[in-house]
């Protein structure tokens, strides 16, 4: 079930005399309970259109659905009603600084008109579900990033939104509060069934807990795709630089020219990922194998595996090698 | 050695709760009048909330204008409006107008600049979580800003603690009024030197409360 809908968006502004385009023509669905990245180099248009989706930005042309309701048709107070639903969180977590923990994740409730009694024990529970309990009378500036960024989740989600949208959520976060973070947002994802659209810079987030992944540039998607998919067989070149981020591909590059062997690229997923494919299926042939590079790593949930192998022998013995890997369920590209 | 013959303390302290009264009378309105006009300023200068450039202009001008004329002039100038608000132009009653004119346009730049700097992401963090401009206003803009608007507060006290001593001109009462009347006009130096060091205690505690309280709630 689809639960946003991106038609055809467009959004350019006067800069100067010019006219910049920040996204061009846009359309893209996110379903129910994904989790769905867009990422994209800073200036390629990733947080202007995350903005569109809950009208921050309002569109040049182009509509935006979410669940039932049609945002862009709407009225201002309609709107603000409906974005009681949408919950946001932010690169520098934009917390009140004069309120308490407590008061910040209030704030949404306050607006949403709730009794004093009906709000204190939200605010409780949403204490609990982000960890920081004993810490509701501190102020932000009292707080570490990561736990801001808590604060942040808590009053997204204080009004039970079916979205939470991400604008750079780690991005001024030290990698190991990072990864707590992405956890943090993984755990909501699955306990509450919130759908997740974010926007990032960097592979690893999308590669620690996205199902989805559109690549955009210049204001246009290029690549769009399941991560593993995208990932594994990166086609435009703006995705493959993010791909080498955390894949060290273009070092190995260089290793491959001037092999004799035959080059193959083998790719498998799941559980063959634990299996002595390879061995079993060189051992009754005269075929010998180097592996050149190779990674064995997990995406989200699921194990992978991507091998860069010469295998040198006679051509008949490699052939037959080649389908005894394939029969086996694995990937088995020529390079 | 000086003898203080001259200095009379009823009259000395009657000039005080004088000064006191116009002080924070005045004060008072120009806090309601200024925060008013200041945040009409913010919210409709570019690219913020309400952007209506004309009506800033405008207001801008305005502001300008009165901000341009020197105090003692003012006075004089709005004398009409006093006689029409108070039913006279004179002592206590009739210095509180032109305070008012004079000191509001001053704390509402102070509040535009103070509301200026609030954080924009927080107000975006407020927008998405569907709070209403007003919403914004008193939930986010005046708390976010409470510190700076306080010291905005003191500025305005002491600047009006000046206003009040020159409003002695036009017979306007209070310690400005006893320091013309017998320091000027009757060279009684000893009178002039004690209003002086009244007017300097006054500031000096209004300073030192403003910055207690500034202290007292800042965050940062």
């Amino acid at each position: 079930m689809r639960l946003i809908q991106l038609n055809g968006i467009i959004k350019s502004y006067r800069a100067g005399g010019t006219q910049v385009e920040a996204v061009k023509d846009v359309s893209l669905t996110v379903q129910k309970g994904e989790i769905f990245g867009i990422i994209g180099h800073s200036g390629a248009g990733k947080s202007t259109l995350l903005r569109c989706v809950n009208l921050l930005e309002k569109p040049t042309a182009g509509s935006v659905h979410v669940g039932n309701v049609e945002l862009t048709r709407l009225t201002e107070r309609q709107l603000q009603q409906e974005r009681r639903r949408i919950g946001m969180i932010f690169q520098h977590f934009n917390l009140l600084s004069m309120s308490t923990v407590r008061e910040n994740i209030a704030f949404p409730l306050a607006l949403a008109k709730q009794s004093k009694a009906q709000l204190n024990k939200r605010v409780d529970e949403l204490l609990k579900l982000v960890q920081l309990e004993g810490h509701a009378d501190k102020y932000p500036s009292q707080l570490s990033g990561g736990q801001k960024q808590r604060v942040g989740i808590a009053r997204a989600l204080a009004n039970n939104p079916d979205v939470l949208l991400c604008d750079e959520a780690t991005s001024a976060l030290d990698p190991q509060t990072t990864n707590s973070i992405l956890s943090l947002l993984l755990d909501i994802n699955a306990k509450l069934g919130i759908t997740i659209l974010l926007i990032t810079h960097e592979m690893n987030v999308i590669r620690a807990i996205c199902d989805r992944v559109a690549v955009i540039d210049q204001g246009e998607i290029v690549e769009i795709g399941d991560v593993l998919q995208v990932f594994l067989k990166p086609e435009h070149p703006v995705t493959r630089e993010f791909v080498d981020q955390i894949a060290e591909n273009s070092a190995a590059r260089q290793l491959l020219q001037h092999r004799k062997g035959r080059l193959l690229r083998m790719t498998y997923i799941g559980s063959l990922t634990y299996e002595p494919i390879l061995y079993n299926a060189v051992k009754t042939t005269s075929v010998q194998f180097a592996i050149l590079q190779g990674t064995v790593s997990r995406m989200k949930q699921t194990p992978y595996g991507q091998l860069i192998v010469e295998l040198i022998g006679d051509d008949a013995d490699i052939e037959r090698v080649i389908a005894v890997l394939r029969k086996d369920g694995l990937e088995v590209d020529a390079i | 050695m000086m003898s203080f013959e001259n200095v009379r303390l009823p009259e000395i302290w009657d000039a005080t709760k004088d000064t006191l009264y116009m002080l924070f009378a005045s004060l008072v309105f120009t806090i309601i009048c200024g925060l008013i006009l200041g945040i009409i300023l913010f919210l409709t200068s570019r690219r913020q909330l309400l952007a209506q450039p004309v009506v800033y202009g405008a207001l801008s001008f305005i502001i300008n204008v009165l901000r341009s004329v020197p105090f003692v002039i003012l006075m004089i100038m709005i004398m009409p409006l006093t006689k029409l608000i108070t039913g006279t132009t004179l002592g206590v009653e009739g210095s509180i107008p032109p305070l008012v004119v004079a000191a509001t346009p001053f704390f509402a730049r102070l509040v535009e600049t103070s509301l200026r700097e609030v954080d924009r992401g927080v107000i975006e963090a407020a927008q998405a979580m569907g709070a209403s401009k007003w919403d914004i206003v008193r939930r986010v803009l005046l708390r976010e800003s409470s510190p700076s608007l306080l010291a905005a507060v003191t500025i305005t006290a002491v600047t009006l603690v000046s206003y009040t001593a020159m409003s002695g001109v036009i017979g306007g009462g209070g310690l400005g009024d006893l320091a013309l009347r017998y320091g000027y006009q009757r060279f009684q130096t000893d009178v002039m030197l004690v209003t002086v060091v009244l007017l300097i205690v006054l500031v000096q505690v209004l300073q030192t409360i403003g910055d207690a309280l500034v202290r007292r709630y800042s965050r940062k």
